[in-house]
């Protein structure tokens, strides 16, 4: 038995429930916050039963009343995302249990769970208890197919909300943010100045691809820290990351490390940034951009 | 003005190597323990808030300088409760323990990192708000008001938010926008002098029971194997190909 804390984004199901779902392996309960996503949890393979957990406390996100509020509905281990709001519930739901969280987790056998520390530098192994709280990494879990036609019961439950919402800001841009891409194009201080980004932003475009920026970058030219990868900034694992004019400091090689394929691209053939690349083109980015904007136009 | 506890981890600084040896990051490699970036916003928005400020660390002898450097830029009380090892705990006893060390200071606001940059958890803001029966705002960039009623501002599903949250409250502090202060000369002689109230977990008179994970081992991330690497742009379209073709991600 397994109870999987739904992730959603605006009004449906984030893709990696489908992951913890796939992680949990069967059996397993899905709790929807607010009732958002239901349906569709129902139709995941693997989910033996929905609950749609409705209440005043869930109109918008306090990591304390949402932890309180499934915290009385979980049955066996539990799984969150570990987003921001995932930990945030599960490090809150842990606590009032009394049992421990282990954050990011990237493989699961048995009570045998495996994560990344110092942003990837390491790796640690740990055995967990039957109740440890468990957050996993988005995109390392296969998802759980569709095809499930698991009973949805509705649950009204209430709790203490210690936080509310004075004003919301929309997104400057409706560029993806990075955390969420499955593509990235990252530039940093080889591009020469912040106006040069223009040249990545139209690679982003023609890619549908986020993108990011090296800790410098944001240090010294002031670009927003939405956008930073690395260790003080964001860790990422896209299926493709392309770094343009980024020598690879040890803390941004951190953040982008464990992406499926990496593309580098720089002048200097020996920046630390090929190490981790699986394919280095050793060119200036005002050659290279271009050929490749031309390159994936052909496509 | 309301007290407000600041919750510290030293931790080695992000640009130093890490080294695996006998299964465990070798502590004796780093060459340099730093004050755990986003902590060093949450100190910066204590400082801002002005008043009485309690540094709290939980770790082994080497983080009192972290607390000496915490008081050179103006932390007022300094407050170690000594861990030989951290990671012999589970979160659920950190929570326990920095809970207890809050209450001992009597602050009813607590200001801490979003995540430590060693274990990058970020389990230790709501858990400690969760055992001072606390609300808390995690990932928060921005900071305005005092304890009768904070504005915070954090990412939300469509982008930003500001949310309002009053005392007893744990905000657990993402980057700033704004400049982290330096200390001065005065300032780290003064530093110097300042006692460190130094406790052990037991002097703290809570129960934190035994811990119910157990770390079996550190390794080093796996090697990638070696990629291939094209000379000059005339190479792009190879290499574009081969990402349509051999990795299949475009």
């Amino acid at each position: 038995m397994v109870t999987v804390i739904a992730e959603t984004s605006g009004n449906s199901l984030h893709p990696v429930t489908a992951q913890l779902v796939g992680a949990a392996g069967g059996d397993a309960t899905v709790l929807c916050a607010g009732g958002v996503g239901a349906a569709e949890a129902a139709a995941l393979s693997g989910v033996a039963k929905v609950v749609s957990v409705e209440g005043d406390c869930f109109s918008s996100f306090d990591g304390g009343a949402w932890a309180s509020a499934l915290g009385s509905l979980t049955e066996g281990r539990v799984l969150a995302a570990s987003t921001a709001n995932g930990r945030e519930i599960a490090s809150r739901m842990a606590a009032a249990k009394g049992v421990a969280v282990v954050q990011d987790v990237t493989n699961i056998s048995g009570n045998t769970v495996t994560r990344p520390i110092y942003s990837g530098k390491a790796m640690e192994t740990i055995t967990v208890s039957d109740d440890t709280i468990l957050t996993l990494r988005p995109n390392t879990f296969p998802a759980a197919d569709g095809g499930g036609s698991a009973a949805v019961n509705t649950v009204n439950q209430s709790a203490d909300v210690a936080t509310s919402v004075k004003e919301a800001i929309a997104k400057a841009s409706e560029r993806l943010d990075v955390s969420d891409a499955d593509v990235i194009i990252s530039g940093g201080r080889g591009m020469g100045s912040i106006e040069n980004f223009s040249h990545l932003e139209s690679i982003a475009d023609q890619l549908g691809a986020a993108v990011g920026a090296s800790r410098a970058v944001v240090d010294e030219w002031g670009m927003s820290h939405s956008m930073q990868v690395g260790q003080t900034g964001k860790t990422v694992n896209p299926s493709l990351y392309i770094a343009v004019g980024i020598s690879g400091a040890i803390q941004h090689l951190a953040g982008m490390r464990s992406s499926k394929y990496i593309v580098a691209i720089n002048k200097d053939a020996d920046a630390p940034i090929f190490g981790v690349a699986d394919y280095g083109i050793v060119a200036t980015w005002e050659e290279a951009l271009p050929a490749l904007a031309e390159a994936l136009s052909n496509l | 003005m309301a007290d407000i506890a600041v919750l510290l981890k030293q931790v080695p600084d992000t640009n130093a190597k890490i080294l695996v040896s006998g299964g465990r990051v070798d502590e004796g490699a780093v060459n340099k323990w730093s004050m755990s970036p986003y902590d060093e916003y949450a100190l910066e928005a204590a400082l801002a808030q002005g008043g009485s400020i309690t540094a709290i660390t939980c770790g082994p002898d080497r983080a009192k300088k972290m607390l000496t450097d915490a008081a050179a830029v103006g932390a007022t009380e300094l407050m170690h409760i000594v861990v030989d090892d951290l990671t012999t705990l589970d979160s659920n006893q950190i929570s326990t323990i920095l809970a207890a060390a809050v209450e001992k200071t009597g602050a009813s606001v607590v200001f801490c990192g979003k995540q430590a940059a060693d274990s990058n958890a970020g389990s230790t803001g709501p858990g400690v708000a969760e055992k001072m029966g606390a609300g808390c705002v995690t990932m928060v960039s921005e900071l305005s008001g005092d304890s009768s009623g904070f504005l915070a501002l954090r990412p939300s599903a469509s982008g930003m938010e500001r949310v309002s949250i009053s005392a007893p409250c744990v905000i657990a502090f993402d980057k700033m926008g704004t400049e982290l202060r330096r200390p001065n000369v005065k300032g780290i002689m003064m530093a110097k002098k300042k006692s460190i109230e130094t406790m052990s977990v037991a002097d703290l008179g809570v129960d934190i029971g035994s811990a119910s994970v157990t770390l079996d081992g550190q390794t080093p991330p796996a090697e990638k194997p070696a990629g291939q690497k094209f000379e000059g742009a005339e190479s792009v379209p190879t290499v574009v190909s081969k990402l349509r073709d051999e990795a299949k991600v475009i």
